[in-house]
This record gives C-alpha cells, structure tokens and sequence, in this order.
C-alpha cells in the first residue's frame, strides 16, 4: 500500500518500509535509491513522499520519563497526542505544539514546528534537549543543541537522516482548560493592532475571512490565551467523528464557503469576549474530525503557508489578501499568526513577522494564483513553509531562505543527497 | 488496579490493546512464548501509563502447563484477552498437517485448555470478563482460508457457549471478530483500504465493547453486514463462487 499526505496530492506509487527495529533499517538503507522518513502523513504536500518510505509511525516506544525535571524519552514515531495522554495527567503539556496533535515527534523535529506561542517559546527545536539519527551510511549519531547535525536536521525535512529517538522537555501545567480572549475585529488595521495589544498573552492566532473584501478585508477573530490555574487535570481525550469518504468536488466552492466564514464570524460576540476552552479544542479543533482532509474531495488539496518580515506585513498582505478576494477560490481555514525571533536552523520556517496559512483544494488555474501570491512573497522578503508546500519553484523558494547554501553543503559532506530525497526536495533543489 | 492478562501479548493487536487498557489505568499481565523478548514493550506501557507490567511465559500448546501458569498468579486478573492466534497459507496447511494441526492447537485447542481453567475461577469469584479474538472468517468457511476459519468458528462455538453458561455468574464474555486488520501478517495482501481496520481501532473497539458488557464485536463494523450477505448466500451458489 503507498502512502499519501494530507493533501491528498500528488498520488504516487511507492515502497514502503515499516520501521520496527534499527538493524532492518540500517539493511534497507544500504540498498540503493531515494529515502525519505515518513511519520503519521499530516504534512500536506510531497516533502514526505519518495519512491522509497521509511514509515516511522510503528516506532513510537516512550523510553523515559523523569517526571520531577519534565524530561520526557521517546522514539520518532510517538505521537503528540501519544504523550499528552501520557503526561497532562501528571501536570505536564509540549511546550510547543502545532494545529495538530496528530504528528509524530520525528516530524516535529524534521519541520521544526511551531505553535500559537511562536512569538514566546519559539520552535520545537527549543524543546528539544537531544536526539538520534540514522545518516547514509548506517551510522548512528547522537546530536544536542549547537551540533550542525542539529541545525540542519530541525526544520531538515527528513533530509539528513532518519531521527530515531529524541529527549524533549515539557512545561508545568495546572490545567487542562485554557483562559481564552476572542477579539473580533473589523479589518486589516484592526486585526495587526489587537496581535500588538495580545502579545503578552503566550497563544494567540487569528482567523481570517479570506473573502472578505475592500473596507472589511482582514477582518478576523483573534484567539489569545493561556492555561487555567484550577487544578483540573483529568484529561479524557474524547472520541472522534470521521469522514468516512471523499467529498464530491463541487461540495466546497465560493458559497459555501462564504457561508461556513459568515456563520464563524457571525457566532462570534462584537469586541471582545471572554471563554474557558479545553486545551483540545483551543490548540487541535480540526483533529476531533478524523480525515477532514476528505472534505476537499478526490483531487486534493493544498495549503499556503508564508511568512513576510514585519515591517512589510501590513503591505503585503493586503496586497495578497486582495488577490486571493479576486480569485473567488476558496479557502476553508485561513489563520494568521505574528511571530517571534528567527532561529539558527538552516531551514526552519519562523522569521519575526506575519504567517498566512490557507487551504485550497486542487483544481484549474490555482497554481497560477499561487505563482502570483508567491511573487509577492518574494517581493517582501518573505518565505515559504516547506510542510505545507506541494508546488513551489527553486527560484521561488531559495530566494526565501537565507541558510540555503549551509544546509546544501552539509547534505553534500555527509552523502545525504545521495540517499535521502524526497520529491519536494528535488523539486526545489535542496 | 488491578491486572489484565492479554494473552498472544506479540502481536500488534495485543499490543494495541494492552496500551488501551494501560491508559485507562489497568496492570498488566502480559502472556507470549518467549516474553521477555516483550521487555523494551513492558517498558514502554510502564513509562506511557504509570502501571505495573508483568512478562509472563506461556506455550498455548503445552496444554498441561496451563494448569500451573494460573495458580502461579499472584494476583488473579480482573479479566483475559485472547489475541493468540495462528495463520497459515491455506496451500501450506492443506500440503502439512503439521500447518493444519499448530492452526487449531494454538486457535482452538490451546485456547479452550486456558479458557476452562480461568472460566472456572471466574465462576466461582462471580466475577471476571473473558475477551476472545476470534475472526470473521470463522462465520463461513471458504476454500481461501478454510482451515484458519474453522479453528476460528470453533472458538467463536466456544465463546458464545461460555457466555450462556457465565451469564448466571455475572462474568461477561465477548467474542471480537475482526475483518481485515493492517498487521505484519496482512501487510503484503493488497487490502480495500475502508474495509481495513487499524490495529489501534480494534484496540479501541475491544475495550469499549467490553467495558459496556457487549456480545460479539465486529470490527469495522461493517463486516457485520458483510458477513450477514455471506453467510445468507444459499449453499449451492456459494460453493461455485471464489471469495
């Protein structure tokens, strides 16, 4: 059976090996051909696909836990969701986490994701005390914060190895439910003022109405929080609806979709208002529907996601915005985010500035509009975020990242490009 | 708490299942031939759950050492999961007797051996449940897999006596029939992808259908109603079809 990503787009035909143990996968990457890790298939596009998976998700042993210090031990193929059953009980939470607690730590770590908190906690990586990784040649190496190992595989991609096991450390917590700020606002000017006023708060995110247009383009809810102090940790997680199939193609178009934004927005009080959520429906709303990726239909979809350097966010993102109203194609999920410092991964995704992440589904003329939104990316010196990327160009994507030529040495010295490549890696020369 | 015994503790099934019941905050007793192959397993649930973990050595086949391996419980289970099971290529058991005989020892024989004993203690305490995984492939035999089936069918035959016989004494029995499972034992069949279960979803049905006291399970629950067209076929068209 191949394996696909979230986006359900590209389908290939692959092989795939279950990792189980170290030695079988030590064999099988002495074979020859492209590898590429692949974790619980939540990154949306082709960065995990390859003609040869290394499937990490059956490695996912928990091997320590020192509860006194937070330092929790496991393989790459846990899951977040894994060890928030394991440890909010026991006053314990990711000290970053992104939209879906549907992922693997190994992915984590290979995207270096980041969450609400950006702009306080930073990336994964932060958490992340040490890990270990299989190179080209079988070799197995342990790897801390200054290594270049380390550099180059948080926010890697998978790109330099297969990240066997890893030591990250938790936050306290004293509650399984979040104090939660929503702020509806009006337009653009509203929207960059209220993430000002919010930044203290350590989550926040906002969603956007994307087709939205003219006075009220950038209207949005802002969400801000942090965790309650009540004592309440018992933690159930609760049972999940599915989307047992694909939907038909026409079921999202410009109407519906402007529908499901007014009744979002419209729910919503005016001004600001106040809520007490579960950490569940605050961090992970979508993953309490199994397979909403199906939604989108049989041809896929694809999600957006750049990053422009503050000082030319305002600019820039009307100027996207405005494209996207024009199109009429629709975006299910628009969210935007301000973040905090850069790190010095070579290719983590964070700058200090404004994120836009939307969803399209796949169909004529949509990497046409994307080509434009991306000229405006560049334009503004901006970047885009791999995870989610299925189509962006070399050009496009190399002008983004400024540690590009560290992170193609370092594959160079280790024989890494001869061995780990994904088809986004190809595509965008790294 | 107190423990559990899972027994056929090797397989991703049970493993699956072991981790659901650990979570929910139930000790473990964890039975397989050659156990403590099961210790970076044993370490994992103990790290994951907090709960104690016991590796235990158990041959389904040496009827006679069953007797001993449940006296020599310290602390008699709340209830048993059978998971063992045992699946040949239909050509090969039908070439080997030897295939043929280790299909219904370990699937049938084997697991009544156990069953009875632990039966009887839990008839008496007027406690207990009893957790089987059976198939879906024990509702009918068909020439593709007749022999695995027919193990299976017996021990579906025995679970449902058991739970007539228990009702009185309040120990529940459930009988798991589960359709097509993504497992190693799987892993090169080409299998319909809605019609495949994940191992972590059977784990999840076994303990919500056990926890509510439920009969028989079919996991997905469609193969409910796949099986209900198969086994409604009449005899002599069935016999000419390849299913």
């Amino acid at each position: 059976m191949s394996l696909i990503s979230w986006g359900n787009y590209p389908r290939t035909h692959n092989s795939v090996h279950e990792l189980q143990d170290i030695e079988s996968l030590k064999e099988k990457l002495s074979t020859d051909g492209d590898f590429i890790a692949f974790g619980n298939g939540r990154s949306y596009g082709d960065s995990a696909v390859s003609d040869n998976i290394v499937h990490t998700k059956p490695y996912d042993y928990f091997l320590d836990f020192d509860e006194t210090n937070g330092v929790l031990e496991v393989r790459s193929g846990a899951l977040l969701s894994d060890i928030l059953e394991s440890v909010v009980k026991r006053g314990w939470f990711l000290k970053v986490t992104p939209g879906t607690k549907l992922i693997t730590v190994g992915g984590a770590i290979a995207s270096d994701i980041h969450g609400k908190n950006h702009h306080i906690e930073g990336c994964f990586s932060e958490c992340l005390e040490e890990f270990t990784i299989m190179m080209a040649d079988g070799e197995i190496k342990v790897t801390q914060k200054g290594d270049e190992l380390f550099l180059a595989t948080c926010g890697g991609m998978g790109l330099t190895g297969v990240i066997l096991t890893a030591k990250i450390t938790l936050k306290k917590i004293n509650s399984q439910f979040i104090r939660q700020t929503t702020i509806k606002t009006k337009n653009l000017k509203e929207t960059f003022a209220a993430f000002e006023e919010y930044k203290h708060l350590p989550y926040s995110v906002a969603w956007i109405d994307c087709l939205a247009t003219q006075e009220n383009l950038g209207k949005c809810l802002l969400m801000a929080g942090d965790f309650a102090d009540d004592g309440d940790l018992n933690y159930k997680p609760k049972s999940k609806l599915n989307i047992p199939f694909n939907f038909p193609n026409f079921a999202l178009n410009k109407f519906s979709v402007k529908a499901f934004n007014w009744l979002y927005y419209a729910k919503s009080p005016n001004g600001v208002s106040k809520q007490r959520v579960h950490f569940d429906s605050f961090f992970y709303p979508l993953d309490s529907i199994r397979n909403w990726n199906r939604i989108y239909g049989k041809n896929g979809f694809t999600q957006y996601q750049f990053i422009l350097p503050k000082e030319g966010s305002f600019d820039g993102l009307e100027k996207i915005l405005t494209k996207i109203a024009q199109s009429g194609k629709g975006s299910f999920l628009a969210v935007l985010k301000l973040y905090g410092a850069e790190n010095e991964n070579y290719l983590s995704f964070p700058i200090e500035g404004y994120s836009l992440a939307l969803d399209f589904k796949i169909e004529e003329g949509l990497f046409e509009l994307l080509d434009e939104l991306d000229e405006v990316v560049n334009e503004y010196g901006g970047r885009i975020y791999l995870t989610k990327d299925v189509r962006v160009s070399e050009e496009v994507f190399e002008k983004g990242y400024s540690k590009i030529d560290k992170f193609r040495a370092f594959r160079k010295e280790n024989n890494l490009d001869e061995k780990f490549n994904s088809l986004q890696s190809k595509r965008v020369g790294i | 708490m107190s423990y559990v015994l899972i027994v056929g503790a090797k397989s991703i099934v049970a493993q699956e299942t072991a981790r659901v019941y650990a979570k929910n905050g139930y000790d473990l007793y964890l039975a397989a031939r050659k156990s403590d192959e099961l210790g970076e397993f044993k370490n994992d649930l103990e790290v994951r759950s907090g709960v104690k973990v016991q590796l235990l050595d158990l041959d389904l086949v040496a009827y006679d050492t069953h007797e001993n391996f449940y006296d020599s419980l310290d602390e008699k289970p709340l209830g048993v999961i059978v998971v063992a099971g045992y699946m040949t290529e239909q050509h090969k058991a039908e070439q080997d007797w030897s295939e043929s005989l280790n299909t219904i020892s370990v699937n049938y024989t084997g697991v009544v051996s156990l069953l009875n004993i632990i039966a009887n203690d839990f008839e008496k305490q007027r406690r207990g449940f009893i957790v089987g995984v059976s198939s879906v492939a024990g509702d009918r035999g068909r020439k593709t897999n007749y022999i695995y089936g027919s193990s299976k069918a017996a021990f579906s035959a025995y679970l449902s006596g058991l739970r007539n016989r228990l009702f009185e004494s309040g120990v529940t029995v459930l009988t798991v029939k589960p359709g097509f499972v993504a497992t190693k034992m799987t892993e090169n069949l080409d299998l319909p992808e809605k019609l495949t279960a994940q191992p972590s979803d059977v784990a999840d049905d076994i303990f919500i259908a056990q926890q509510s006291g439920k009969d028989v399970l079919y996991t997905k629950w469609i193969w409910r109603y796949i099986m209900l067209i198969i086994t409604s076929i009449p005899e002599f068209i069935f016999k000419k079809l390849s299913i």
